[in-house]
């Protein structure tokens, strides 16, 4: 039963990463929460984070989420954010430059997102 | 006669360049088409877990959400009409309208006012120019939705459905007119390059039954955990599933409008291709009548000199 996690990485518009992992640390609502193989079925909420992926094999996968779901079932993880980018989608500048545009039209939501790439940049740096 | 022919001569001309553009509209939906379904592809996982999600709280818990509970008297409903910015689609916003007209007598029937939020530009003048009343529109982006389109109808949707209706006349802080008890979206659903058919989904208060595959043989749902309460996961799975449905409705009228305006370039090629055939016959005609013309000038020309030197 404990084989290896499936995971889904999926943001509304496309399927952002799925792949067999070992573990996967997320933010919920309740705090930071990592999954192994085995873990009981639940449904929670992320909060805007880093999410943090480890595969079988390969380098960890880090991926900036927006508000969204988590769902664990039968060893499926499934993460469910509107937005969603990995650490090698986003560049600094860009971001730097949507958080100036989102601080100059007020507009909370992208200032948000922006928010979350940068603190995924400050990690990995 | 010489007129007529340079007459037909720019007629034929002008079909022709008229049959380029319509051509060239032709391939651009074509090619177009392709790139909306790889869209409703790649939308497909999302709501499929999300759908999957509702489905899993709405079976384990018995929370009366307002987002699915039907209220006892529904008096107002809000009808979202998706049509298109363009035209030169046949009678795609047309018939999109025309569904929701029926959808609209409908509640009407039953009792229910009807608040009209529209999408796409054909459906804003249609309202406009008969000086309807409508709450909101959005318009640019009919053919190729974004998920930011579909969340900021979304957002104003969810807030209209969850303000509360005030009988109080003098409270009117909040506008009146937003509060609604359901939600309706009429959209062109798209079967295949041929057919796409005007539909209408309930999207408030939430069935969740559509969509819902019914669990294969010993893969029932799990019993998930709930964390923080099944209630806080509901209020915010509930607006993004809206979101995602609205998504894909966006998706499957933009596809059908593209094929829809395919099909209409095409019977327009056709029919320039038609008149070019019919007015090169008639200049054909009228050339070579104006060529017999000139021979029976010229002939009863020579006849008459040759007449005057034989009477000398």
């Amino acid at each position: 039963m404990a084989g290896p996690l499936q995971i889904e990485l999926v943001a509304a518009d496309r399927v952002v990463w799925s792949g067999e992992a070992s573990e996967i640390i997320a933010r919920t609502s309740e705090g930071d929460l990592g999954v192994l193989a085995g873990h009981a079925p639940l449904l929670s909420l992320l909060v805007p984070g880093v999410v943090m992926i480890k595969p079988l094999e390969g380098p960890i996968v880090q991926a900036a989420v927006g508000d969204g779901f988590l769902s664990v079932a039968d060893d499926h993880v499934s993460i469910l954010s509107e937005d969603t980018w990995l650490l090698e989608e986003i560049d600094e500048t860009e971001v730097r430059r949507e958080l100036a545009e989102a601080e100059a039209a007020n507009d909370d939501d992208a200032r948000h997102r922006a928010e979350v790439k940068l603190r995924l940049l400050g990690k990995a740096a | 006669m010489a007129v007529s022919l340079r007459e037909y001569r720019a007629k034929i001309k002008s079909t022709q360049s008229m049959k380029k553009i319509t051509r060239a509209m032709e391939l651009i939906a074509a090619s177009r088409i392709i790139k909306a379904q790889q869209q409703a592809a790649a939308a497909a996982p999302y709501a499929r877990e999300l759908t999957r999600a509702v489905s899993a709280v709405a079976t384990f818990s018995d929370v009366d959400h307002p987002l699915t509970t039907e209220k006892e008297n529904p008096t107002r409903a809000a009808v979202l009409i998706i049509s298109s910015d363009r035209g030169l689609a046949g009678a795609y916003s047309a018939s999109v309208l025309k569904e929701a007209e029926r959808l609209g007598e409908k509640l009407r029937g039953e009792g229910k006012s009807v608040d009209y939020y529209l999408a796409g530009r054909k459906a804003e003048t249609y309202f406009k120019f008969r000086q309807r009343d409508f709450i909101e529109s959005w318009t640019g982006f009919s053919d190729k939705p974004t998920y930011d389109d579909a969340r900021t109808m979304g957002n104003t949707l969810v807030a209209a459905f969850q303000t509360e209706e005030s009988d109080d006349v003098d409270e009117a802080s909040v506008d009146p007119r937003l509060a609604v008890d359901e939600l309706h979206i009429v959209f062109t659903r798209f079967r295949s390059m041929l057919t796409q058919e005007p539909s209408t989904i309930r999207l408030l208060p939430l069935e969740v039954v559509e969509g819902t595959e019914p669990p294969a043989e010993g893969d029932l749902l799990p019993l998930y955990e709930f964390e923080p309460s099944t209630n806080e996961v509901l209020d915010a799975l509930l607006p993004k599933y809206v979101h995602s449905r609205i998504y894909y409705c966006l998706l499957q009228a933009a596809a059908s409008e593209l094929a829809a305006r395919q099909k209409a370039m095409k019977s327009a090629t056709d029919n320039a291709e038609d008149l070019i055939q019919k007015y090169t016959r008639i200049a054909n005609q009228a050339r070579q009548a104006g060529i017999t013309q000139e021979i029976s000038e010229i002939v009863g020309g020579a006849n008459a000199l040759a007449d005057a030197a034989g009477s000398e």
